[in-house]
């Protein structure tokens, strides 16, 4: 580690070396449009969103880099917002919107980059999913438990439990809805029931004001992971 | 029709492996060459002996093509479906192999003995049209010939 000094779109920075370049233009303020990204989980970058140019001499070649895997060092420059980079995330938004035009934001990000008239084959499974990957990597890194995962692959490739079943280790937390940046992951709660991912958990009422607030299983399982007294759970976020 | 499982089996070859995760893919090809597809209990033990997610066996087991999750005939009829078998008729002598089987291409016959599927050139395409059935590899096949090796395997009683 070491501080190092880079450009952003012609300004100089100085960042810690190996720093993502993602992070540091957010925190220096560049708007740079992510869809697969959330600082607490990995990176895989899977949705090629963030797409910027990266040189390492000035007026030398440029690559296309996807800037939340890229680490930043000395004098690199990076163009956040150049034609080049456009077209790509042009092209990236155009493929993005003829696979799911129903994923959440995804039609105004394509408007924003000029992206109209689909000119690939119409959509036919009307699911939001852009397999960004969150939704696994946060049961994975986040809850501990994996119970979401890829099955298949190129344009057969999903998102869900194993084998498309209700799966047998899922605690009905609902991190995966809440992370999923497009709204395909359907939760459904009524009465003492929660429905996620073709299971149906039983809810839990608040010792306090008696509100359901989280399935049983999920506090029985925080309980063996943690050996946090069930009395002390069973007290939703707000009566804490 | 789904195998009946010996969990023994899937034991050893696990054992074979040494139990190591990183050789699940050989550990799948072993079952799949027992049973013709891999079999649900089959791989849930994989997932238990070898302490992994079901995750992880369901990803792999679904990316690779040459794993079946569903059960395949005795023989498994590839049909070269590549450029020098298409241009010498592949197209017709697939058709008549579904024709004769009364199964759709991917599909098994009732009996359990034979699927059917295409594939991109095998590699002998000086044979073309080239049919495949398990290992052995028929040339020159034409639609005359498909009902021939049907009934020769069919007569096949082991
Ligand atoms: S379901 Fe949502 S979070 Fe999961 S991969 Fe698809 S878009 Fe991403
Ligand atoms: S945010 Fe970088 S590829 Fe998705
Ligand atoms: S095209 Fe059939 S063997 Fe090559």
């Amino acid at each position: 580690m070491g501080k190092i000094k880079l450009k952003i779109d012609g300004r100089e920075f100085s960042a810690e070396k190996d720093e993502y370049v993602l992070d540091i233009a957010k925190r220096e303020g560049f708007e740079i449009p992510t869809y697969c990204h959330n600082d607490q989980v990995s990176r895989e970058a899977r949705c090629r969103l963030c797409v910027v140019e990266a040189r390492w001499q000035e007026g030398g070649h440029s690559r296309i880099v996807t800037s939340c895997l890229y680490p930043a060092d000395e004098g690199l420059m990076v163009e956040t917002n150049s034609e080049q980079v456009r077209l790509v995330r042009r092209v990236v938004l155009e493929l993005l919107l003829a696979r799911t035009p129903e994923a959440k934001g995804l039609a105004e990000l394509a408007a924003e980059y000029g992206v109209g008239k689909n000119r690939f084959g119409a959509d036919t499974d009307f699911g939001k999913c852009i397999l960004c990957g969150l939704c696994v990597r946060t049961c994975r890194e986040v809850v501990g438990v994996e119970a979401l995962g890829f099955r298949m692959r190129g344009v057969l490739k999903q998102v869900g439990p194993a084998f498309a079943e209700p799966s047998s280790v899922c605690i009905g937390c609902g991190a995966c809805y809440f992370v999923c940046p497009t709204g395909h992951i359907i939760m459904t709660e009524k009465g003492d029931e929660r429905k996620i991912w073709g299971r149906t958990f039983k809810m839990e009422k608040c010792s306090k004001c008696g509100r359901y607030f989280a399935p049983k299983y999920q506090l029985e399982w925080i309980n063996s992971q943690t050996g946090v007294a069930m009395d002390r759970l069973s007290l939703c976020q707000d009566c804490k | 029709m789904q195998a009946k499982v010996n969990l023994k089996l899937v034991d050893e070859v696990i054992k074979s492996w040494g139990a190591d995760p990183a050789f699940l893919i050989p550990m799948m090809q072993d079952i799949q060459a027992q049973y013709n597809y891999l079999p649900r209990p089959a791989l849930n033990r994989l997932q238990e002996k070898l302490n992994i997610p079901l995750t992880r066996v369901s990803e792999v087991a679904t990316f690779y093509k040459t794993f079946s999750l569903k059960p395949k005939g005795k023989y498994i009829i590839q049909v070269c479906t590549g450029t020098a078998c298409h241009l010498r008729g592949a197209p017709r002598i697939a058709d008549s192999f579904m024709r004769e089987l009364g199964i759709e291409v991917n599909g098994t016959t009732k009996n359990g003995l034979f699927t059917l599927s295409t594939v991109n050139c095998l590699g002998a395409c000086a044979l073309a049209p080239v049919v495949k059935v398990n290992e052995d590899v028929h040339g020159q096949v034409s639609s005359d010939k498909v009902k021939k090796i049907i009934e020769a395997y069919a007569a096949r009683k082991k």
